[in-house]
Protein backbone atom coordinates (compact mmCIF):
# COMPACT_ATOMS: atom_id res chain seq x y z
CA UNK A 1 0.00 0.00 0.00
CA UNK A 2 1.56 3.32 -1.21
CA UNK A 3 1.75 6.11 1.14
CA UNK A 4 2.57 9.59 0.19
CA UNK A 5 3.66 12.85 1.36
CA UNK A 6 0.52 15.59 0.25
CA UNK A 7 0.78 19.16 1.58
CA UNK A 8 2.91 18.03 4.38
CA UNK A 9 1.39 15.04 5.70
CA UNK A 10 1.42 11.32 5.48
CA UNK A 11 -1.71 10.07 3.63
CA UNK A 12 -2.26 6.34 2.48
CA UNK A 13 -3.55 4.87 -0.40
CA UNK A 14 -4.23 2.02 -2.03
CA UNK A 15 -3.31 0.14 -5.62
CA UNK A 16 -5.80 2.39 -7.18
CA UNK A 17 -4.63 5.42 -6.02
CA UNK A 18 -7.96 5.90 -3.29
CA UNK A 19 -7.28 6.95 -0.13
CA UNK A 20 -7.69 3.80 2.72
CA UNK A 21 -8.37 6.34 5.67
CA UNK A 22 -10.81 8.63 5.68
CA UNK A 23 -10.11 10.17 9.16
CA UNK A 24 -6.83 11.52 6.94
CA UNK A 25 -8.89 13.92 4.30
CA UNK A 26 -9.93 17.56 4.26
CA UNK A 27 -10.88 19.90 2.29
CA UNK A 28 -7.44 21.19 0.60
CA UNK A 29 -6.47 17.49 0.37
CA UNK A 30 -10.08 17.25 -1.46
CA UNK A 31 -8.71 19.93 -4.03
CA UNK A 32 -5.07 18.15 -4.52
CA UNK A 33 -7.04 14.94 -5.08
CA UNK A 34 -9.48 17.31 -7.48
CA UNK A 35 -7.08 18.65 -9.27
CA UNK A 36 -5.37 15.21 -9.94
CA UNK A 37 -7.86 14.12 -12.07
CA UNK A 38 -8.66 17.48 -13.53
CA UNK A 39 -11.90 19.08 -11.46
CA UNK A 40 -12.09 22.06 -9.98
CA UNK A 41 -13.89 22.20 -6.72
CA UNK A 42 -16.85 24.34 -6.27
CA UNK A 43 -19.39 24.41 -2.97
CA UNK A 44 -21.61 22.67 -4.62
CA UNK A 45 -19.25 19.63 -5.04
CA UNK A 46 -18.06 20.09 -1.78
CA UNK A 47 -22.03 19.45 -0.58
CA UNK A 48 -21.79 16.24 -2.34
CA UNK A 49 -18.84 15.22 -0.53
CA UNK A 50 -20.20 16.37 2.80
CA UNK A 51 -22.81 13.85 1.91
CA UNK A 52 -21.20 11.22 0.94
CA UNK A 53 -18.60 11.41 3.60
CA UNK A 54 -21.35 11.48 6.45
CA UNK A 55 -22.97 8.71 4.95
CA UNK A 56 -20.27 6.63 5.06
CA UNK A 57 -19.52 6.86 8.44
CA UNK A 58 -23.08 6.37 9.47
CA UNK A 59 -23.17 2.80 7.27
CA UNK A 60 -19.74 1.68 7.35
CA UNK A 61 -19.88 2.05 3.30
CA UNK A 62 -19.27 4.14 0.50
CA UNK A 63 -22.57 5.53 -1.00
CA UNK A 64 -23.74 4.39 -4.66
CA UNK A 65 -24.99 6.71 -7.15
CA UNK A 66 -28.47 5.51 -6.44
CA UNK A 67 -28.03 6.11 -2.90
CA UNK A 68 -26.77 9.69 -3.74
CA UNK A 69 -29.91 10.33 -5.07
CA UNK A 70 -32.61 8.56 -2.91
CA UNK A 71 -30.99 9.82 0.75
CA UNK A 72 -28.69 12.44 0.01
CA UNK A 73 -31.52 14.07 -2.64
CA UNK A 74 -28.76 15.29 -5.30
CA UNK A 75 -29.95 14.69 -8.90
CA UNK A 76 -28.37 11.87 -10.76
CA UNK A 77 -28.03 13.96 -13.66
CA UNK A 78 -26.39 17.11 -12.04
CA UNK A 79 -23.87 14.08 -9.79
CA UNK A 80 -22.66 13.45 -14.03
CA UNK A 81 -22.74 17.07 -14.13
CA UNK A 82 -20.21 17.57 -11.26
CA UNK A 83 -18.36 14.57 -11.70
CA UNK A 84 -18.55 14.14 -15.24
CA UNK A 85 -18.32 10.28 -17.08
CA UNK A 86 -17.95 8.37 -13.70
CA UNK A 87 -19.75 10.13 -11.28
CA UNK A 88 -19.33 7.34 -8.26
CA UNK A 89 -15.68 6.72 -9.00
CA UNK A 90 -14.48 10.24 -9.32
CA UNK A 91 -16.69 11.48 -6.44
CA UNK A 92 -15.33 8.56 -4.16
CA UNK A 93 -12.05 9.58 -4.92
CA UNK A 94 -12.37 13.33 -3.97
CA UNK A 95 -13.99 12.33 -1.11
CA UNK A 96 -11.41 10.06 0.47
CA UNK A 97 -13.46 7.09 0.56
CA UNK A 98 -13.30 3.84 -0.71
CA UNK A 99 -15.14 3.19 -4.41
CA UNK A 100 -18.59 1.94 -3.69
CA UNK A 101 -18.91 -2.14 -3.40
CA UNK A 102 -18.96 -3.61 -7.21
CA UNK A 103 -21.65 -5.85 -6.01
CA UNK A 104 -21.75 -9.26 -8.27
CA UNK B 1 -45.42 -23.64 21.68
CA UNK B 2 -42.58 -21.16 19.67
CA UNK B 3 -43.75 -19.69 16.27
CA UNK B 4 -41.11 -19.77 13.01
CA UNK B 5 -42.77 -17.63 10.46
CA UNK B 6 -41.15 -17.25 7.31
CA UNK B 7 -42.14 -14.77 4.61
CA UNK B 8 -41.56 -16.21 0.89
CA UNK B 9 -41.65 -19.40 -0.57
CA UNK B 10 -39.22 -18.75 -3.17
CA UNK B 11 -35.74 -20.55 -3.08
CA UNK B 12 -34.29 -19.17 0.06
CA UNK B 13 -37.39 -19.65 1.88
CA UNK B 14 -38.90 -23.33 0.61
CA UNK B 15 -35.13 -24.66 1.61
CA UNK B 16 -35.26 -22.72 5.14
CA UNK B 17 -38.02 -24.61 5.97
CA UNK B 18 -37.26 -28.13 4.47
CA UNK B 19 -34.13 -28.05 6.54
CA UNK B 20 -35.56 -26.84 9.45
CA UNK B 21 -38.63 -28.94 10.04
CA UNK B 22 -36.54 -32.04 10.46
CA UNK B 23 -34.51 -30.67 12.90
CA UNK B 24 -37.06 -28.71 15.52
CA UNK B 25 -39.47 -30.71 17.43
CA UNK B 26 -43.23 -30.73 15.89
CA UNK B 27 -44.54 -30.56 19.97
CA UNK B 28 -42.00 -27.62 19.97
CA UNK B 29 -42.07 -25.65 16.96
CA UNK B 30 -44.88 -24.44 15.05
CA UNK B 31 -43.43 -23.56 11.27
CA UNK B 32 -45.55 -21.17 8.90
CA UNK B 33 -44.82 -20.17 5.58
CA UNK B 34 -46.47 -17.07 3.23
CA UNK B 35 -46.40 -16.77 -0.26
CA UNK B 36 -48.39 -14.25 -2.33
CA UNK B 37 -47.93 -17.22 -5.34
CA UNK B 38 -49.03 -20.59 -5.09
CA UNK B 39 -46.35 -21.59 -8.29
CA UNK B 40 -42.87 -21.95 -7.43
CA UNK B 41 -40.48 -21.06 -10.72
CA UNK B 42 -37.30 -21.90 -11.51
CA UNK B 43 -35.80 -19.15 -12.38
CA UNK B 44 -32.27 -19.44 -13.45
CA UNK B 45 -34.45 -21.79 -16.55
CA UNK B 46 -36.05 -18.07 -17.68
CA UNK B 47 -32.64 -17.36 -19.96
CA UNK B 48 -33.75 -20.64 -22.04
CA UNK B 49 -37.14 -19.47 -22.64
CA UNK B 50 -36.78 -17.26 -25.65
CA UNK B 51 -34.14 -19.70 -27.42
CA UNK B 52 -36.87 -22.28 -26.96
CA UNK B 53 -34.62 -24.69 -25.22
CA UNK B 54 -37.29 -24.43 -21.86
CA UNK B 55 -41.24 -24.37 -22.33
CA UNK B 56 -42.78 -22.57 -19.88
CA UNK B 57 -44.05 -25.39 -17.88
CA UNK B 58 -40.99 -26.96 -17.20
CA UNK B 59 -39.85 -24.47 -14.99
CA UNK B 60 -42.71 -24.17 -13.24
CA UNK B 61 -44.04 -26.41 -10.26
CA UNK B 62 -46.77 -25.99 -7.49
CA UNK B 63 -45.67 -24.51 -4.53
CA UNK B 64 -47.46 -27.19 -2.09
CA UNK B 65 -45.42 -30.56 -3.39
CA UNK B 66 -41.83 -28.78 -2.98
CA UNK B 67 -42.33 -28.10 0.75
CA UNK B 68 -42.87 -30.49 3.28
CA UNK B 69 -44.93 -32.30 5.51
CA UNK B 70 -45.47 -30.70 8.90
CA UNK B 71 -45.45 -26.71 7.64
CA UNK B 72 -48.54 -24.77 7.54
CA UNK B 73 -48.18 -22.58 4.47
CA UNK B 74 -50.50 -19.38 3.55
CA UNK B 75 -51.30 -17.88 0.41
CA UNK B 76 -50.86 -14.04 0.82
CA UNK B 77 -49.70 -10.58 -0.03
CA UNK B 78 -47.29 -9.20 3.60
CA UNK B 79 -48.36 -5.86 4.39
CA UNK B 80 -45.88 -4.80 6.76
CA UNK B 81 -43.58 -6.50 9.63
CA UNK B 82 -44.31 -4.92 13.48
CA UNK B 83 -40.69 -5.88 14.67
CA UNK B 84 -42.02 -4.25 18.23
CA UNK B 85 -45.00 -6.61 18.77
CA UNK B 86 -43.59 -9.58 17.05
CA UNK B 87 -46.38 -9.58 14.41
CA UNK B 88 -47.05 -9.60 10.57
CA UNK B 89 -49.71 -8.24 9.23
CA UNK B 90 -51.33 -9.43 5.47
CA UNK B 91 -52.67 -7.28 3.03
CA UNK B 92 -56.54 -9.36 3.93
CA UNK B 93 -55.88 -8.35 7.36
CA UNK B 94 -54.53 -11.17 9.32
CA UNK B 95 -52.06 -11.00 12.04
CA UNK B 96 -49.67 -13.73 12.44
CA UNK B 97 -47.19 -13.38 15.73
CA UNK B 98 -43.99 -15.09 15.39
CA UNK B 99 -41.29 -16.03 18.11
CA UNK B 100 -38.44 -16.08 14.95
CA UNK B 101 -38.81 -14.83 11.44
CA UNK B 102 -36.88 -15.17 8.29
CA UNK B 103 -37.76 -12.52 5.59
CA UNK B 104 -37.07 -14.42 2.22
CA UNK B 105 -39.47 -12.14 -0.63
CA UNK B 106 -36.44 -12.47 -3.08
CA UNK B 107 -35.60 -9.23 -5.30
CA UNK B 108 -38.18 -8.37 -8.05
CA UNK B 109 -37.45 -6.90 -11.61
CA UNK B 110 -38.88 -3.26 -11.29
CA UNK B 111 -39.65 -1.76 -14.86
CA UNK B 112 -41.39 1.63 -13.26
CA UNK B 113 -37.79 2.83 -11.86
CA UNK B 114 -36.46 3.78 -15.44
CA UNK B 115 -38.57 6.34 -17.47
CA UNK B 116 -40.00 4.36 -20.76
CA UNK B 117 -39.48 0.93 -19.70
CA UNK B 118 -42.98 0.48 -17.96
CA UNK B 119 -45.08 1.71 -20.93
CA UNK B 120 -47.43 -0.03 -22.02
CA UNK B 121 -46.35 0.54 -25.43
CA UNK B 122 -42.97 -0.95 -24.58
CA UNK B 123 -43.00 -4.38 -26.21
CA UNK B 124 -44.71 -2.52 -29.28
CA UNK B 125 -41.33 -0.65 -29.90
CA UNK B 126 -38.93 -3.80 -29.40
CA UNK B 127 -38.25 -3.59 -25.43
CA UNK B 128 -38.43 -7.11 -23.83
CA UNK B 129 -36.91 -8.03 -20.91
CA UNK B 130 -36.54 -12.34 -19.52
CA UNK B 131 -36.31 -11.70 -15.80
CA UNK B 132 -40.08 -12.54 -15.75
CA UNK B 133 -41.58 -15.97 -16.91
CA UNK B 134 -44.26 -13.75 -19.16
CA UNK B 135 -41.30 -11.28 -20.37
CA UNK B 136 -39.22 -14.24 -21.59
CA UNK B 137 -42.27 -15.82 -23.29
CA UNK B 138 -42.90 -12.61 -25.25
CA UNK B 139 -39.09 -12.20 -25.97
CA UNK B 140 -39.36 -15.54 -27.15
CA UNK B 141 -41.92 -14.31 -29.81
CA UNK B 142 -40.70 -11.25 -30.72
CA UNK B 143 -36.85 -12.95 -31.22
CA UNK B 144 -39.07 -15.42 -33.71
CA UNK B 145 -40.21 -11.90 -35.41
CA UNK B 146 -36.70 -10.42 -35.73
CA UNK B 147 -35.21 -10.20 -38.95
CA UNK B 148 -32.12 -7.94 -38.43
CA UNK B 149 -30.40 -4.62 -37.18
CA UNK B 150 -29.25 -3.61 -32.81
CA UNK B 151 -29.78 -5.99 -30.60
CA UNK B 152 -29.27 -3.90 -27.58
CA UNK B 153 -29.05 -5.89 -24.12
CA UNK B 154 -29.03 -3.09 -21.36
CA UNK B 155 -27.54 -4.15 -17.52
CA UNK B 156 -29.70 -0.79 -16.08
CA UNK B 157 -28.14 -0.96 -12.78
CA UNK B 158 -26.55 -3.23 -9.98
CA UNK B 159 -27.18 -5.21 -7.68
CA UNK B 160 -29.83 -7.68 -9.74
CA UNK B 161 -30.63 -11.00 -9.03
CA UNK B 162 -28.47 -13.88 -11.35
CA UNK B 163 -25.63 -10.96 -12.39
CA UNK B 164 -24.24 -13.14 -14.82
CA UNK B 165 -27.69 -13.42 -16.64
CA UNK B 166 -27.41 -10.43 -18.91
CA UNK B 167 -23.47 -11.54 -20.21
CA UNK B 168 -25.13 -15.43 -20.72
CA UNK B 169 -28.05 -13.53 -22.84
CA UNK B 170 -25.83 -11.91 -24.93
CA UNK B 171 -23.67 -14.47 -25.63
CA UNK B 172 -26.38 -17.09 -26.25
CA UNK B 173 -28.05 -14.01 -28.66
CA UNK B 174 -25.03 -14.06 -30.44
CA UNK B 175 -24.85 -17.64 -31.12
CA UNK B 176 -28.35 -17.97 -31.79
CA UNK B 177 -28.41 -15.37 -34.35
CA UNK B 178 -25.46 -17.35 -36.20
CA UNK B 179 -27.96 -20.25 -36.47
CA UNK B 180 -31.00 -18.47 -37.70
CA UNK B 181 -28.33 -16.98 -40.42
CA UNK B 182 -28.68 -13.43 -39.18
CA UNK B 183 -25.78 -12.81 -37.65
CA UNK B 184 -24.75 -10.39 -40.44
CA UNK B 185 -27.39 -8.15 -40.46
CA UNK B 186 -27.40 -7.95 -36.74
CA UNK B 187 -25.43 -5.76 -34.52
CA UNK B 188 -24.69 -7.32 -30.98
CA UNK B 189 -24.32 -4.63 -28.42
CA UNK B 190 -23.59 -4.92 -24.45
CA UNK B 191 -24.61 -1.64 -22.26
CA UNK B 192 -23.68 -1.73 -18.74
CA UNK B 193 -22.89 0.98 -15.75
CA UNK B 194 -19.80 -0.93 -14.96
CA UNK B 195 -16.46 -0.23 -16.62
CA UNK B 196 -16.12 -3.56 -18.14
CA UNK B 197 -18.00 -6.54 -19.16
CA UNK B 198 -18.03 -7.24 -15.55
CA UNK B 199 -17.58 -6.16 -12.18
CA UNK B 200 -14.15 -8.31 -10.98
CA UNK B 201 -11.39 -7.67 -12.83
CA UNK B 202 -10.01 -10.94 -13.69
CA UNK B 203 -13.42 -12.07 -14.88
CA UNK B 204 -14.10 -8.64 -16.56
CA UNK B 205 -11.00 -9.57 -18.88
CA UNK B 206 -11.87 -12.69 -19.84
CA UNK B 207 -15.31 -12.34 -20.26
CA UNK B 208 -14.13 -8.83 -21.85
CA UNK B 209 -12.11 -11.17 -24.62
CA UNK B 210 -14.66 -13.18 -25.58
CA UNK B 211 -17.29 -10.41 -26.02
CA UNK B 212 -14.46 -9.18 -28.99
CA UNK B 213 -13.91 -12.74 -30.58
CA UNK B 214 -18.09 -12.91 -30.78
CA UNK B 215 -18.15 -9.23 -32.35
CA UNK B 216 -20.42 -8.11 -29.47
CA UNK B 217 -19.66 -4.27 -28.87
CA UNK B 218 -19.21 -2.90 -25.38
CA UNK B 219 -20.44 0.28 -24.40
CA UNK B 220 -19.50 0.74 -20.39
CA UNK B 221 -19.75 3.48 -18.41
CA UNK B 222 -23.43 4.44 -19.46
CA UNK B 223 -26.19 4.98 -16.84
CA UNK B 224 -29.42 5.14 -18.05
CA UNK B 225 -31.76 8.18 -17.67
CA UNK B 226 -34.20 7.25 -20.32
CA UNK B 227 -36.01 4.92 -22.80
CA UNK B 228 -36.89 6.80 -25.83
CA UNK B 229 -39.74 4.67 -27.13
CA UNK B 230 -40.36 6.63 -30.02
CA UNK B 231 -36.74 7.26 -31.09
CA UNK B 232 -36.04 3.39 -30.48
CA UNK B 233 -32.98 4.44 -28.53
CA UNK B 234 -31.04 4.46 -24.60
CA UNK B 235 -30.38 8.05 -23.29
CA UNK B 236 -27.81 8.21 -20.33
CA UNK B 237 -27.38 10.67 -18.01
CA UNK B 238 -24.51 12.29 -20.14
CA UNK B 239 -26.47 12.42 -22.71
CA UNK B 240 -24.83 9.21 -25.11
CA UNK B 241 -27.50 7.73 -26.96
CA UNK B 242 -27.77 3.72 -28.02
CA UNK B 243 -30.61 3.05 -31.05
CA UNK B 244 -32.08 -0.46 -31.10
CA UNK B 245 -34.43 -1.81 -32.76
CA UNK B 246 -35.03 -5.09 -29.98
CA UNK B 247 -34.04 -3.80 -26.87
CA UNK B 248 -33.50 -6.65 -23.87
CA UNK B 249 -33.28 -3.98 -20.83
CA UNK B 250 -32.54 -5.74 -17.52
CA UNK B 251 -34.74 -4.01 -14.89
CA UNK B 252 -33.49 -2.28 -11.54
CA UNK B 253 -34.28 -4.79 -8.95
CA UNK B 254 -36.11 -3.65 -5.79
CA UNK B 255 -36.62 -5.57 -2.79
CA UNK B 256 -40.49 -6.38 -1.51
CA UNK B 257 -42.30 -2.95 -0.80
CA UNK B 258 -43.09 -4.37 2.48
CA UNK B 259 -39.46 -4.18 3.82
CA UNK B 260 -39.48 -1.05 3.16
CA UNK B 261 -42.63 0.13 4.95
CA UNK B 262 -41.25 -2.13 7.86
CA UNK B 263 -38.60 -0.01 8.33
CA UNK B 264 -36.20 -3.02 7.45
CA UNK B 265 -34.91 -2.06 3.93
CA UNK B 266 -32.24 -0.06 2.35
CA UNK B 267 -32.79 2.11 -0.73
CA UNK B 268 -34.12 -0.45 -2.62
CA UNK B 269 -36.05 -2.37 0.35
CA UNK B 270 -33.26 -4.79 0.25
CA UNK B 271 -33.30 -6.16 3.92
CA UNK B 272 -30.23 -4.84 5.79
CA UNK B 273 -28.25 -7.41 7.60
CA UNK B 274 -25.12 -8.50 9.33
CA UNK B 275 -23.16 -10.40 6.01
CA UNK B 276 -22.19 -13.34 8.27
CA UNK B 277 -25.12 -14.29 10.14
CA UNK B 278 -28.19 -12.80 8.18
CA UNK B 279 -29.53 -11.76 11.39
CA UNK B 280 -31.51 -8.22 10.52
CA UNK B 281 -29.69 -5.04 11.67
CA UNK B 282 -30.30 -4.47 15.77
CA UNK B 283 -32.87 -7.11 16.00
CA UNK B 284 -32.01 -10.54 17.44
CA UNK B 285 -35.37 -12.20 16.19
CA UNK B 286 -35.10 -11.51 12.79
CA UNK B 287 -33.10 -12.53 9.61
CA UNK B 288 -33.15 -12.45 5.86
CA UNK B 289 -32.36 -14.47 3.69
CA UNK B 290 -31.91 -14.95 -0.11
CA UNK B 291 -31.86 -12.32 -2.55
CA UNK B 292 -34.03 -10.06 0.03
CA UNK B 293 -30.92 -9.59 1.97
CA UNK B 294 -28.24 -6.83 1.31
CA UNK B 295 -25.54 -8.77 1.20
CA UNK B 296 -22.36 -7.44 -0.64
CA UNK B 297 -22.46 -10.65 -2.87
CA UNK B 298 -24.13 -12.31 -5.92
CA UNK B 299 -27.95 -12.49 -5.44
CA UNK B 300 -28.27 -15.84 -6.80
CA UNK B 301 -29.62 -19.36 -5.68
CA UNK B 302 -26.24 -20.78 -4.80
CA UNK B 303 -25.60 -17.87 -2.43
CA UNK B 304 -28.55 -18.55 -1.35
CA UNK B 305 -27.97 -22.79 -0.85
CA UNK B 306 -24.64 -22.12 0.74
CA UNK B 307 -25.64 -19.11 3.05
CA UNK B 308 -28.43 -21.88 4.60
CA UNK B 309 -25.68 -24.55 5.50
CA UNK B 310 -24.46 -21.29 7.32
CA UNK B 311 -27.65 -20.52 8.68
CA UNK B 312 -29.22 -23.47 9.58
CA UNK B 313 -26.57 -24.28 12.19
CA UNK B 314 -26.51 -20.71 13.51
CA UNK B 315 -30.15 -20.77 14.05
CA UNK B 316 -30.43 -23.83 16.14
CA UNK B 317 -27.86 -22.36 18.30
CA UNK B 318 -29.44 -19.30 18.23
CA UNK B 319 -32.87 -20.49 19.62
CA UNK B 320 -30.87 -22.12 22.02
CA UNK B 321 -29.85 -18.55 23.26
CA UNK B 322 -26.28 -19.37 22.53
CA UNK B 323 -23.75 -17.06 20.16
CA UNK B 324 -23.83 -18.34 16.69
CA UNK B 325 -20.78 -19.20 15.69
CA UNK B 326 -20.61 -19.82 12.13
CA UNK B 327 -19.58 -17.49 9.45
CA UNK B 328 -20.93 -17.28 6.00
CA UNK B 329 -17.79 -15.72 3.67
CA UNK B 330 -20.28 -14.55 0.56
CA UNK B 331 -19.60 -17.96 -1.27
CA UNK B 332 -20.81 -17.94 -4.65
CA UNK B 333 -21.15 -20.48 -7.63
CA UNK B 334 -21.87 -19.67 -11.09
CA UNK B 335 -22.19 -21.39 -14.27
CA UNK B 336 -22.16 -18.80 -17.54
CA UNK B 337 -23.95 -20.16 -20.47
CA UNK B 338 -21.54 -18.58 -23.52
CA UNK B 339 -23.15 -20.43 -26.72
CA UNK B 340 -21.97 -22.67 -29.13
CA UNK B 341 -22.46 -25.51 -26.29
CA UNK B 342 -20.21 -24.16 -23.66
CA UNK B 343 -20.30 -22.41 -20.22
CA UNK B 344 -18.02 -21.44 -17.91
CA UNK B 345 -18.14 -21.51 -14.57
CA UNK B 346 -17.48 -18.59 -11.26
CA UNK B 347 -16.62 -19.43 -8.06
CA UNK B 348 -16.13 -17.04 -5.42
CA UNK B 349 -16.85 -15.42 -2.13
CA UNK B 350 -16.55 -11.55 -0.42
CA UNK B 351 -12.39 -11.78 -0.55
CA UNK B 352 -11.64 -13.77 -3.14
CA UNK B 353 -12.35 -12.64 -6.57
CA UNK B 354 -13.74 -15.42 -9.44
CA UNK B 355 -9.68 -17.04 -10.47
CA UNK B 356 -9.03 -19.26 -13.66
CA UNK B 357 -8.94 -23.25 -12.91
CA UNK B 358 -10.67 -26.24 -12.56
CA UNK B 359 -13.65 -27.03 -9.91
CA UNK B 360 -14.25 -29.44 -7.91
CA UNK B 361 -10.73 -31.09 -8.33
CA UNK B 362 -7.60 -30.34 -9.31
CA UNK B 363 -6.43 -30.75 -12.57
CA UNK B 364 -9.22 -32.95 -13.93
CA UNK B 365 -12.18 -30.77 -12.96
CA UNK B 366 -14.18 -31.66 -14.86
CA UNK B 367 -15.39 -28.35 -14.78
CA UNK B 368 -13.62 -25.44 -15.57
CA UNK B 369 -12.96 -22.10 -13.81
CA UNK B 370 -13.30 -18.37 -15.69
CA UNK B 371 -12.89 -20.76 -19.23
CA UNK B 372 -15.17 -22.51 -21.12
CA UNK B 373 -15.65 -26.19 -22.10
CA UNK B 374 -18.60 -28.47 -22.71
CA UNK B 375 -18.93 -30.03 -19.24
CA UNK B 376 -19.75 -26.62 -17.49
CA UNK B 377 -22.74 -26.30 -20.26
CA UNK B 378 -23.62 -29.64 -19.12
CA UNK B 379 -23.50 -28.94 -15.35
CA UNK B 380 -25.64 -26.05 -16.12
CA UNK B 381 -28.42 -27.74 -17.91
CA UNK B 382 -28.48 -30.96 -15.36
CA UNK B 383 -28.78 -28.05 -12.42
CA UNK B 384 -32.51 -27.59 -12.92
CA UNK B 385 -32.94 -31.94 -11.65
CA UNK B 386 -30.74 -30.84 -8.81
CA UNK B 387 -32.52 -28.01 -8.11
CA UNK B 388 -35.58 -29.74 -7.79
CA UNK B 389 -34.65 -32.87 -6.03
CA UNK B 390 -31.70 -31.86 -3.91
CA UNK B 391 -31.68 -28.37 -3.26
CA UNK B 392 -35.23 -27.66 -2.58
CA UNK B 393 -36.06 -30.57 -0.64
CA UNK B 394 -32.75 -29.45 1.26
CA UNK B 395 -30.56 -33.05 0.70
CA UNK B 396 -27.45 -32.11 0.61
CA UNK B 397 -24.49 -31.59 -1.95
CA UNK B 398 -21.29 -32.75 -2.66
CA UNK B 399 -20.81 -28.36 -2.24
CA UNK B 400 -19.28 -26.83 0.84
CA UNK B 401 -20.59 -23.67 1.75
CA UNK B 402 -17.41 -21.99 2.08
CA UNK B 403 -15.56 -21.43 -0.85
CA UNK B 404 -12.20 -23.37 -1.31
CA UNK B 405 -9.02 -22.51 -3.15
CA UNK B 406 -8.54 -26.46 -4.29
CA UNK B 407 -7.83 -26.36 -7.92
CA UNK B 408 -7.87 -22.89 -8.26
CA UNK B 409 -4.85 -20.38 -10.48
CA UNK B 410 -3.52 -17.55 -7.67
CA UNK B 411 -3.16 -15.07 -9.59
CA UNK B 412 0.74 -14.14 -9.98
CA UNK B 413 1.38 -10.03 -9.23
CA UNK B 414 1.47 -7.82 -12.27
CA UNK B 415 5.66 -7.07 -13.33
CA UNK B 416 6.57 -4.15 -12.79
CA UNK B 417 6.05 -1.93 -15.87
CA UNK B 418 9.61 -0.84 -17.02
CA UNK B 419 7.92 2.17 -18.99
CA UNK B 420 6.65 3.31 -15.03
CA UNK B 421 9.70 3.41 -13.95
CA UNK B 422 10.90 5.72 -16.31
CA UNK B 423 8.31 7.88 -16.76
CA UNK B 424 9.20 11.57 -15.58
CA UNK B 425 8.30 12.02 -12.19
CA UNK B 426 4.81 13.36 -11.93
CA UNK B 427 4.93 16.81 -10.05
CA UNK B 428 2.34 15.47 -7.60
CA UNK B 429 2.87 13.00 -5.05
CA UNK B 430 -0.74 11.69 -5.32
CA UNK B 431 -0.92 8.27 -7.68
CA UNK B 432 -2.33 9.19 -11.33
CA UNK B 433 -5.84 7.49 -11.40
CA UNK B 434 -7.24 5.86 -14.52
CA UNK B 435 -10.70 7.52 -14.89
Amino acid sequence: MPVVTVLERQIHLDEEGFLTEPSEWDEALARELAANIGLELTPRHLEVIAFARSDQAEQGETPTLRRMTAVGGFPTKELFQLFPKKPAKKLSYVAGLQKPVGCV
Amino acid sequence: MRRLLVLGAGTAGTMAVNKLRPLLAEDEWDITIVDQSEEHHYQPGYLFVPFGWYRPEQIVKPRKRLITRGVTQLTGAVDRVDTDANLVHLADGTELAYDQLIIAPGTHPTPSETPGLAEPNARERGVHSFYTLDDAVALRDAMQRFDGGRLVVNLIDLPIKCPVAPLEFAFLVEAWLHERGLREETEVIYVTPLDGAFTKPLAAKELGGMFTERGIDLEPDFMLEQVDLDEQCLVSYDERVVPFDLLVPIPINRGAAFVGRSGLGDELDHVRVDKHTFLAEGLDDVFALGDAANLPTSKAGSVAHFSLDVFVENFLRHIDGLEMHERFDGHANCFIESGYGKAMLLDFNYDTEPLTGTFPFPEVGPLKLLGENEANHWGKLAFRWIYWHLLLPGRPLPLHADMSMIGKDRPSLPDPDPEAEQAPRRTSALMEVSM
